[in-house]
Formats: C-alpha cells, structure tokens, sequence
C-alpha cells in the first residue's frame, strides 16, 4: 500500500503524536513557521507559548520531572536555539529527558550567515546528550523517533533535533519507527548478578551501614522508588538523599536522615562520613556531596549503583560498581537478601542508630526565632504546614531559598521536587512551575523563590496569565543575593561587591500589572493569613514575603572542608577559617 | 615522574594518590560515519581535560558506513578508564577498545620526510633510509622526500637522524592499530 507523501513538518508533528505528546512549550519565528502551520492544522498537541526559550526548555523540564516523560521544545533558529542553551545544560546536568526541536536556515544557506543562522548542532553538541541535523527528508521521522529513544533511554538527557526549513516543506511518507532497536546506543538496564551478590555481602556484614541515594531513583520511576523504599525498611538501614533525590524515600520515614551534603543535615553528613558500608543508588558523588575528596567517607567500602558507568569511579574509587537501572538493581538485591535471609547485625546496627540520634540530637536546622522579622526558615515551616496535607509540587529558583526548601519542606513521593541541582540555573523555578502545572492542572503548584532569581525570568508571569496557570510564586525576599552574601560574609571579609538587590520593583504591583494576584508578607503575624490567602487564590499569585536580610543558611560544609567539619550555626561561623586552597573551589 | 602531571585541577581534594602514574594507552573506536561524530570525540576530550596525543580518521566500512578512530591518550589508571567509559556513552560509538590492554597490538604511523643537502649528507641520508627501509617518493637535485612506515618509535628515530642531514618538513599521519590473531 503506498503511503500519501506529506510535508516534513506533517511527519514531525505525526511522530509527536505517536510518541505520546501532548503538551510543547515553544516559541515561533521564521524558521519554523512550516512546522508552527501544522501545529495550527492539528489539535493533538497542546503549545504553550512562552515569553524566552530558556524557559521553555526549563518548562520541559518541568514537565518531565513530574511525569516521568519526554519534555518538548520547539524554537526557532539562530537566537531561538541560543537562547534554549542554558536550559538544554541544565537538562544534561540533572539528567532529565528533552526532545528540542530547533528551526535551522534552508540547508542550501547552511554555513553562509544566513539571517538568523547559527550553528546549532556545533554550539549544543557539549550541552546535549545527542544532536541531530536532519539535512535529508528521508531521514527525518527516524530520526525524530530515534530522538526520543535517546532522550528516555540510558541515563535521560536532552536532545536537539536541528531542522532546516526546506526540510520542513519537502514531502516524503511517514513512517513509524517508534520502538526500532538503535544501531549503536543499547544501555544495559540489567545489572551483572555477580556484582549484586557481592554489594548484599558487604550489606549483610556492615556494621555502620549507610544508603545514600539520588535523582537516578527518581529517574527509574515511582515504582523503583517504592521498591528501594521497601527494601530500606527491610534493612533498617539508615538512608540519606541528595538534592535530586529527595522524595524518592519518603522524608518523614524514621529511617530517612535527610539531604546529605554542603548545607545536608548534620546527621547525614556525619553518617556519610563515619558509616562502613555505603550504598550509593542513583547518586553520582558530586562535589557538593562529597566535600574534600581526601577526607571523605575515609573508612567505607562503598557500593556505586548507576546506569552510566562513566559515573562510576569518577570522582570517587569504588569498591563494588554496579552498572544498570536502579529499579531492576534493587529488585535484584531484594531477591537474594530475602533468599539468604539476610539478618543484619542488630547490635551493631542499635549502636549505629544510637549515634546518629545523638547527632539528630544537635537539631541542625534550629534558627534562633524572632517577632520582630521573619526568618525565611519560619516562612517555610508556615508554608509546609499549611501544605503538607495537599497534593503539592514544589519548584525552586537558585540560592539560600533553595537549600531552605530542600531542607525544611519533606518529599513523601518521588517527581514532586524540581530544582536545579547541577547547574544550579537562576530562573528555572518559574517556568518550571509552570511545566508542572501543566502537567497537573488540578495539582498545588509553588515556585519557592528568591527576589534576585526570580528576575531572571519574570517575563514568563505572562505565560501564567495567558494559560491561567494558577502556580504560587513564594519569593523569599531578603534584598541580597544571599548565597553570594552569605559566601562574601564567610569568605571574603564582608567586601559585599555587587550582591544588594538595588531597585527592586514592587512584586505586589508587578503581579498585578501582568495580571496576576500579588500579596506582601512583612510582619510575623502577617505570614499565616498570606499564605492562606496564597493558597485560596485560584489563579497565579506572588506572595513578597520580606524575610530577615542577614540570616545565613546552616548547616554549612564550608568549601574544601570535610564532613566533620561542618559548621552547625552563625556561632560556629569563626571556627575554624576556610583555607586558600578552599576559597579556590566554588 | 616525581609529581605527577594533573591535568584536572585541584591537589589535596583530588582522590588520586601519588603512586598513580599516568600510562599511555592507544583506544581504537568504531563510530557511525556520520557529520559531527569526529567533533563528538574531540570535544569530549577537550572538554574534559583529557590528552590526544595522536589521533587518526578514516572510514573503514562504506556499506555500514562505519569509521575507525584510532586515539592515542594518556593519563591515569582511573583517568583512562573514564574515557572509554564516556566514549561509550557516545549515541554514534559501536565499540572501543583499548589496545594497549586487551592483548597483544600493531601500531603503525607513517611520515613523509624531506631532507635538503648535497653531497655526503645526501649520501648519508639515502643510507639510513636504506636501514630504516624508508623509501624515496620524490627527489630533485637538492632533496629527497622518503616515505616511511614504522611505530611511533621507529618514526621518531629516523626522524632524529634526519636532522642533521638536512631535514626541513615532516608529516606524519599519527597511530593507526589493530589487535593482533584472529578476532574482530
């Protein structure tokens, strides 16, 4: 049966289609005018448009971390794609699945400065998992579909599909090559048993056991995450979550230590450091976990489980590697602990457990409180408790507000914390809200945010109104870059060059200009009503909430230090001086 | 080597003991052929901190559209394995191997060498082509081109004993090798 030749764009927008896509977040021009018209011509597929093409990828993003999905991008060329850079490398960093289409010049202009040309493929090759530039019709729904396969397959990552605009106007017959076995890219999922069998031995004997566990869990879907959860608990192993891994064991578990890392819990750091077994699933040893390489964990045999062996024994040497998808892993490990009948010794895991309470005993979150300002801390615990009963997500921007989220806020379920963890990007908690929102229209959506990361992209308030996304924008507002101040303080002599938030607008005024509720949160006993007032609003609303500038976020590893030199507090501040070799490190 | 050369930064925060010498080590990698991939493999390096020392391309199956890349790298132990770990990681990457390690290995590299001179150096320098087995593919009165093929070893020495006689340009197509016995 011969198939009726339609344009590359109908091709593009039919493989969407078969791939399960609802919802792109875009952005039009030239290039990608052809494509736009068959988007006009369809009603399959929801697009968002957005204000900036960073933020459409950062909505992706969004999108993906909740879902579990393929996020798509759609830009145009030259500064369409450009623009989408830094949300593409935080995608690489955080692992999260995208699939971004970029308009590219007609492929007769290729290379000669055309208007609005760039050299896509060239500028996102280090900041993509994988691209493409599809200079053939022929090749176009295969490598549409092959794109997809990439994006989801192996540790997720972003993916550039560049696509000329006579590429979009030719006309060729569509094919379906959705589940096609790729000739080259084939990541293992299953682990080698061998390898098991020697992580649960050096389980089964541990004295000071320790899971540390990261956004690969999270990767792995909601149920690898209820199946590391269940076998923690058959363990009785104390487990600590990185900043990307948080709700993939549920935060108020007994079991659970909390973040580990430069502003973790004590507990957590403390066990890392101290602990003799620790199985890491899912987390890459990143140097804000680590802290001194030299120094860390020093008397542990450690267990690395990771779908991409090249974060294996990368930062740090370890004892047994485990190389596949944390789902099949600790299935795996689940069924020979059970068929062993594996006892863990229980007298030393009771004196283990006795030590870490000694430390949760420190209280490493206490804040001294105050009536006369909110402290942002406080701010948060109002926020959680007034949430914590709802279905909510939470995005975040870049910053103190960050790690006062990621620690005084407690993740039940994974895909319910985005944040920026790798590259750590100002403006991402925004469109990301939306992405979310998006996603989960009938869901409590909050963007915990800074006054200096939310500048970076409020423009997109207008993309809130305009698809009356009801996201709640809760801006932390000290009037300082706080982390910057926090590390000029610490580190730098109190020299505060550059880090005021000078001229900032009136967030109340500026909701409402664009549309949007705006409220203020100045006193203590303004902050229950606001947020009550936050939640009741049923479309989008900035809540200002002015915190107390000075307040620093503890605790603290400072840089180059170890885990058991963390700092508890501002009166632990001046112990020990952070040394020049430590001031070189970010 | 007393301290050894660190190409990624840092000193004390690094996990890496003094005992871990840097080896050199020659990767051979299948790749698709396709536009973009040889960007791939050199951008890894390049954005990694990693060392070429050599590095040859050529396209060594035109039905499958399969090139071989041949890199000659060094580094630590851990370093090494690393790059093949991220070569791996690569979409357009069939297979790497590592030649220095996976059994017995040829190297070869050929030069094209051009030497000026009359008289007894000219002379001379026709001799050790000779004990090289370096052939002559261009002369005029004044100067020979030689073409020789040989390890990197072999290539650099003859290159030395030109110099004296008159050597004033060289090219070199850098390491290309393959595993030795009867395997793929």
């Amino acid at each position: 049966m011969a198939v009726e030749p339609i344009t590359g764009a109908e091709i593009i927008v039919k493989a969407l289609i078969d791939q399960g896509v609802d919802v792109i977040f875009g952005y039009p021009g030239g290039a990608v005018l052809p494509l736009y018209d068959a988007l006009f011509k369809q009603n399959r597929i929801k697009h968002i448009l957005v204000r900036h093409e960073q933020a459409a990828v950062h909505a992706a993003e969004g999108y993906a971390r909740s879902t579990g999905k393929v996020g798509v991008v759609l830009v145009t060329s030259g500064p369409g794609a450009t623009n989408a850079v830094t949300g593409l490398t935080d995608a690489l960093m955080d692992s999260i699945p995208i699939v971004c289409l970029t308009g590219q010049v007609p492929t007769h202009l290729i290379g000669n400065d055309a208007f609005q040309e760039a050299d896509t493929t060239g500028i996102t090759r280090p900041c993509t998992k994988h691209n493409y530039l599809v200079k053939a019709i022929e090749d176009l729904s295969r490598k549409v579909h092959e794109a997809f396969y990439v994006a989801k397959s192996g540790r997720p990552g972003p993916v550039v599909i560049d696509l000329p605009k006579d590429i979009q106007q030719a006309k060729y017959e569509y094919v379906n090559h959705a589940g096609q076995k790729h000739r080259s890219y084939n990541p293992p999922v299953r682990p080698d048993r061998a390898q098991v069998e020697k992580a649960i031995e050096a389980m089964a004997h541990a004295k000071r056991p320790l899971f540390y566990i990261g956004g690969g869990c999270i990767n792995s879907g909601p149920q690898a995450c209820a199946l590391l959860t269940e076998f923690v608990r058959m363990t009785g192993f104390p487990c600590t979550q990185t900043l990307m891994g948080l709700g993939a064991f549920p935060g108020s578990d007994p079991l659970s230590l909390g973040m580990v890392g430069m502003h973790g819990m004590y507990e957590s750091n403390l066990a890392m450091h101290d602990c003799d077994v620790m199985i890491n699933i899912g987390a890459r040893f990143d140097d804000r976990v680590t802290g001194k390489l030299t120094a860390f964990s020093p008397g542990s045999k450690k267990i690395h489980v990771d779908i991409d062996p090249s974060s294996i024994n990368k930062n740090i040497r370890v004892d047994i590697p485990v190389v596949g998808d944390v789902g099949h892993v600790v299935e795996e490990m689940m069924r020979i602990w059970k068929a062993r009948q594996i006892k863990p010794d229980a007298k030393a895991l009771s004196t283990w457990w006795d030590q870490i309470n000694k430390w949760r005993a420190r209280d490493c979150l206490k804040y001294r409180p105050s009536e006369q300002v909110i402290k942002p801390q406080y701010a948060l615990q109002r926020l959680y408790a007034a949430i914590k009963d709802k279905d909510f997500y939470i995005t975040t921007e870049v910053g103190q507000h960050q790690m006062w989220a990621a620690q005084f806020l407690k993740f039940e379920q994974p895909n319910h914390w985005m944040t920026s963890g790798g590259l750590g990007t100002m403006g991402y908690g925004l469109p990301a809200a939306y992405g979310v929102q998006v996603a989960h229209p009938e869901s409590l959506v909050i963007d915990v945010a800074g006054e200096a990361s939310i500048m970076m992209n409020i423009q997109e308030m207008s993309t809130l109104v305009q698809y009356r996304l009801p996201v709640k924008i809760f801006i932390l507002n000290n009037k300082w870059m706080g982390m910057v101040r926090q590390w000029q303080e610490l580190l730098h002599g109190g020299r505060y060059s550059e880090s005021y938030s000078d001229a900032l607008p009136d967030f109340v005024k500026l909701a409402e200009a664009f549309g949007a509720k705006g409220l203020r949160a100045e006193k203590v006993g303004e902050l229950d009503d606001v947020i009550a007032k936050m939640l009741a609003t049923p479309g989008p609303v900035i809540v200002d909430c002015a915190v107390d500038e000075r307040e620093n976020c503890f605790p603290m590893i400072p840089s180059g230090a170890a885990h058991n030199e963390m700092l508890l507090g501002p009166d632990d501040q001046s112990a020990k001086p952070i040394s020049e070799e430590g001031m070189v490190l970010v | 080597m007393s301290e050894r050369s660190n190409t990624r930064g840092g000193t004390e925060f690094l996990a890496v003991s003094k005992d871990d010498l840097s080896e050199r080590h020659t990767i051979s990698v299948l790749v698709d052929n396709e536009a973009g991939v040889l960007a791939r493999v050199i951008g890894l390096f390049s954005g990694r901190g990693y060392n070429i020392e050599s590095l040859t391309v050529a396209e060594t199956d035109v039905s499958k559209h399969l090139s071989r890349i041949t890199v000659v790298t060094s580094g630590t132990p851990m370093i090494i394995e690393q790059i093949k770990n991220q070569l791996r990681r690569l979409v357009p990457v069939h297979k790497v191997t590592d030649l220095t390690v996976e059994g017995p290995s040829l190297e070869r590299e050929m030069a094209l060498v051009k030497v000026q001179g009359t008289g007894e150096k000219r002379v001379e320098s026709m001799r050790i082509a000779d004990i090289f087995r370096a052939h002559v593919v261009d002369a005029t009165i004044e100067s020979f081109v030689f073409e020789m093929t040989g390890s990197t070893e072999k290539v650099n020495a003859f290159i030395n004993l030109m110099q004296p006689l008159g050597l004033i340009d060289v090219s070199r197509t850098g390491v290309v090798a393959i595993a030795r016995g009867p395997e793929a």
